[in-house]
């Protein structure tokens, strides 16, 4: 670990997960939608956790939402996180959830509610992070 | 009414020694300490034991190899986490038969090092959780930011949970954190983890073993013991943990179907119940599980807390050892310990500035809102 900025752990896309990584190296935020019972789908899974079925296809986000819950944390999961950073619960406009970060706000003027937009933030020549925004 | 675990009594339960850490200690040694520490409280001999489920975290002992050390003398091996499941699928095996002797035992040792990082069970590799520097806290507090949203939760009600925790762990010999006082206002002066989440909110890391044995209500007559009695228990599990994001309004009730299930196999309320052995990894989860179980309403439990009616000598102590945040947390060893405490507090074997005069029924808990799971067992003096 000499390197003065160590990387922060970067998702493993899996066959499951790789169109949602490889839509952010796009800049296109994808989910999962069943086309029988209308749900969206996240985290990936290989059957809809609304019917059961299989009947799912990745479609494209808005990537507009408003953030759902957040914390603002001190103590870093290891050293690579830069604190503070905020972890956020962001409720996407089709009704669907997500994890992530958000960056261009500070924490002291973060508010459940706020309106936010997908940031996409490269790491690595594979993975991009959907970051999320404050919006106008 | 009977309940489905009629015949079933606890007749021992032990923790070992709990420290931060435990050198030159291997997991094999702590947990074999449980073992015969469970069978002196309650008078049993190894022999006497035909059903197990014994088994460590880092170094993964199985109820398997510990058959071994019995010799291959027991019929029955469970492999339930160790806890409230496990004690559950253990009096399951009594009551049907399968076993007359159960003993359930965990321990855990030697895993925490690198002190720069969260510890290392509390950190998921899941690739949608990981990369946004997630970990136990910080999904936990995700849960309570919502919840402070929603109802209007205040920062006191959560000083008040750690505090009075804190203040019975202060008091436990055996405590991880004895001697350490902790008042409400210490809470919020010590360092922030994850907001609204200060140090003091958040469970302790330590090392240690613990031990419960069950029995039939009809051996459990003939040992020298108080037996306690399983009046009931459920689980509620809402799927793999640190994976997906924590949402309160799917999960945030998430041990309600286990409490309700409990109280209905035995036809009792919260009402009934004297002592709260609920499980407190962070602050905000003890007023979460008391809505979730009724002893409040919905959006309640920050005004429940207040006025030290969790305290000693209050309407519902709850966590009377020190729980999570300060009597000991190795991880999942403190799953056991909840009904074990449970046990200890019904028989009156805790200190005496820790003891609830005249405690007749007790409930535990384990897993919470952010894991996704929480589990509910009722223990009381008297069988239903
Ligand atoms: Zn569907």
């Amino acid at each position: 670990m000499s390197d003065a900025n160590p990387q922060i752990p970067l998702p493993r896309p899996t066959p499951l997960s790789k169109p949602h990584w490889d839509g952010c190296r796009e800049g296109v935020l994808r989910v999962q939608r069943c086309g029988d019972c209308g749900s969206f789908v996240f985290i990936p899974k290989p059957v809809c956790d609304g019917c059961l079925g299989s009947n799912l296809s990745w479609v494209e986000s808005s990537g507009r939402g408003t953030l759902y819950s957040y914390t603002v944390v001190h103590r870093p999961q290891q050293p690579a996180f830069e604190v503070p950073y905020t972890v956020a619960i962001v409720e996407l406009e089709e009704g669907w959830h997500m994890l992530s970060n958000l960056v261009g706000v500070e924490p002291d003027h973060v508010e459940i509610g706020m309106p936010l937009e997908v940031s996409f933030e490269r790491k690595s020549d594979e993975i991009t992070l959907p970051c999320f925004r404050p919006r106008a | 009414m009977h309940s489905p675990f009629r015949g079933v009594a606890i007749v021992g339960a032990y923790d070992t020694r709990q420290a931060r850490q435990l050198p030159g200690m291997t997991e094999a040694e702590l947990v074999l300490d449980a073992v015969r520490g469970t069978l002196d409280a309650a008078g049993l001999a190894p022999t006497d034991v035909d059903g197990l489920n014994v088994s460590t975290w880092v170094t993964q002992i199985s109820s398997r190899d510990v058959a071994q050390w019995f010799g291959g003398r027991p019929v029955w091996t469970g492999d339930s986490m160790p806890g409230i499941d496990a004690l559950l699928q253990a009096a399951a095996a009594i009551a049907t038969g399968q076993c007359h002797t159960a003993l359930v035992a965990t321990a855990q040792c030697g895993e925490y090092t690198a002190r720069e990082s969260t510890v290392s069970w509390t950190r998921p590799t899941n690739e949608f959780v990981e990369c946004w520097g997630l970990y136990t806290a910080a999904e936990f507090a995700l849960m309570a930011q919502r919840h402070m949203h929603i109802y209007g939760t205040r920062r006191e009600a959560l000083s008040e949970v750690a505090a009075a925790i804190r203040m019975n762990g202060a008091r436990h010999p055996n405590a991880v954190m004895y001697g350490r006082e902790v008042a409400p206002e210490d809470v919020v002066a010590s360092r922030m983890v994850a907001d609204p989440f200060h140090l003091f909110d958040c469970c302790i890391t330590s090392e240690g073993g613990t031990g419960i044995v069950l029995t039939t209500e009809e051996r459990a007559r003939d040992l020298d013991v108080t037996p306690i009695y399983l009046l009931g228990g459920a689980l509620d599990r809402q799927g793999m943990a640190y994976v997906t994001a924590p949402l309160w309004d799917r999960y945030g009730w998430v041990g309600r179907r286990a409490a309700q299930l409990a109280f209905e196999q035995c036809g009792l309320t919260p009402r009934d119940v004297d002592v709260a052995e609920l499980y407190d990894p962070f602050s905000f989860e003890v007023i979460r599980q008391l809505e979730a179980y009724g002893f409040c309403k919905e959006g309640e439990g920050g005004d429940f807390v207040m006025g030290g009616r969790i305290r000693i000598g209050g309407e519902l102590p709850v966590a009377t050892n020190g729980g999570l945040l300060s009597y000991s947390h190795a991880g999942l060893v403190q799953l056991l310990q909840k009904p074990v405490n449970a046990a200890l507090q019904l028989q009156g074997k805790l200190p005496a500035d820790l003891t609830v005069p005249g405690a007749k029924v007790a409930i535990a808990s384990n897993g919470g809102s952010g894991a996704l799971f929480n589990d509910v067992m009722l223990l009381g003096t008297e069988p239903v």
